[in-house]
């Protein structure tokens, strides 16, 4: 009796919002909240961290790129962990929405890893005297940057849609192994980066008043790339769905 | 879940676990290859072969920097074993004593002889005033 509620709630929700056009409909509402709040959030976080947090008693001035490089960075590799998992639901479930989500997260996770790069040789420049070696991390991160784009030319070098989502889904999903590897890259082995700051277990090393905006900038463009993920995700349901009749309605 | 549901599932699992182990072989077989730098022990314990080059890292000891003109002489500790290196050019800002470094370039028999310092920073941020 439960399982049979349970069952039909599942089907109910899943058939509703997995179908792309509910979703772009609600996604289309929704976008410009997300927007406009994340973006406040972020120029506050930026200016407060730039403008208003004290001098880091080592790096002085030159810490405060924390507020591009640590977000993008946590981004890139968060990102590839929901594109893994809405791969998965599309292969174990065969949710048309869940593979053309995974094909969107892609450009916009390369962008983000190519954001964390730059800003880290940036960061390296003044600090450690270098803006690229090859410890751990960053070649661990250069891997992701690459996977990313791996996973967008294999796509594209289909015509086939299904083809081309299984194959991307199942290397998705095996290229996860990286996200661990990454975030362990710094404690595994010895590297020029600096073991992580913030985790589960202890406190942040990170004087609070430099933490808060750091939080908020990692909010803020936790958000900014999402509406980034909408709008490409729009773009593979135009790709895909063109020729049906509602999304003809919105051309 | 349904039966051919869970099938996919336990493909996936599957898949993922064995190529997952595959990695993580080739990440313990490649072992310490993949570190950046050797530590000062590791430097004396293993006799690397002359005339290659080596990057040593670990912490400049406190006291030891001597600076003549644009040379600097400075030791690397890691508080078990030293190397002396000698470095002719312009240091990183960060580069302090007992602070972290990491020296590329040759050995001899007067130590290590550089000929590229980096500094490394910890993952503690705080501001100047709460040093203490």
């Amino acid at each position: 009796m439960l399982r049979e509620i349970i069952n039909t709630v599942i089907k109910k929700f899943i058939h509703q919002f997995a179908s792309p056009k509910t979703y772009f409909l609600q996604v289309k509402r929704l976008y410009p909240w997300v927007f406009y709040i994340s973006i406040a959030i972020y120029v506050v976080a930026i200016t407060w961290g730039l403008l208003f947090t004290p001098k880091d008693f080592v790096q002085g001035n030159s810490y405060r790129i924390i507020y591009f490089h640590v977000p993008a960075s946590f981004i890139a590799q968060s990102l590839y962990a929901a594109m893994a998992f809405s791969s998965a639901v599309y292969l174990i479930w065969k949710v048309k929405l869940a593979a053309y989500l995974s094909r969107s997260i892609a450009p916009v996770g390369a962008t983000v890893t190519l954001i964390a790069l730059i800003s880290g040789s940036i960061w390296g420049i003044p600090t450690w005297g270098t803006w690229w070696e090859w410890d751990a991390r960053i070649t661990s991160t250069l891997i992701l940057f690459i996977m990313y784009l791996g996973l967008i030319s294999l796509h594209n070098s289909f015509n086939n849609f299904e083809k081309a989502d299984k194959l991307f889904s199942y290397l998705a999903i095996i290229g996860f192994i990286q996200i661990p590897i990454i975030k362990k890259s710094v404690d595994w082995w010895s590297s020029l980066h600096q073991p992580a700051s913030i985790t589960i277990s202890d406190k942040p090393s990170i004087d609070p008043v430099m933490l808060y905006p750091l939080f908020l900038s990692i909010i803020g463009f936790s958000g900014l790339v999402a509406c980034l993920v909408i709008l490409s995700s729009k773009v593979q349901i135009y790709k895909r769905e063109k020729n049906k009749n509602w999304i003809k309605d919105y051309v | 879940m349904k039966q051919h549901r869970k099938k996919r599932l336990l493909n996936i699992l599957l898949i993922s676990s064995l190529s997952g182990a595959g990695v993580l072989m080739v990440l313990y077989a490649l072992n310490t290859n993949l570190d950046y730098f050797f530590t000062p022990s590791e430097i004396i314990s293993k006799e690397l072969p002359k005339n290659k080059r080596v990057k040593v890292g670990g912490m400049v000891l406190e006291g030891s920097v001597e600076r003549d003109s644009s040379n600097i002489k400075f030791v690397i500790t890691d508080y078990q074993e030293s190397i002396s290196v000698q470095y002719a050019g312009i240091v990183p800002d960060l580069f302090k004593e007992g602070s972290g470094v990491v020296a590329l370039g040759y050995i001899d028999k007067n130590g290590l002889k550089a000929e590229k310092i980096l500094a490394k920073h910890d993952e503690n941020y705080m501001p100047p005033a709460l040093k203490d």
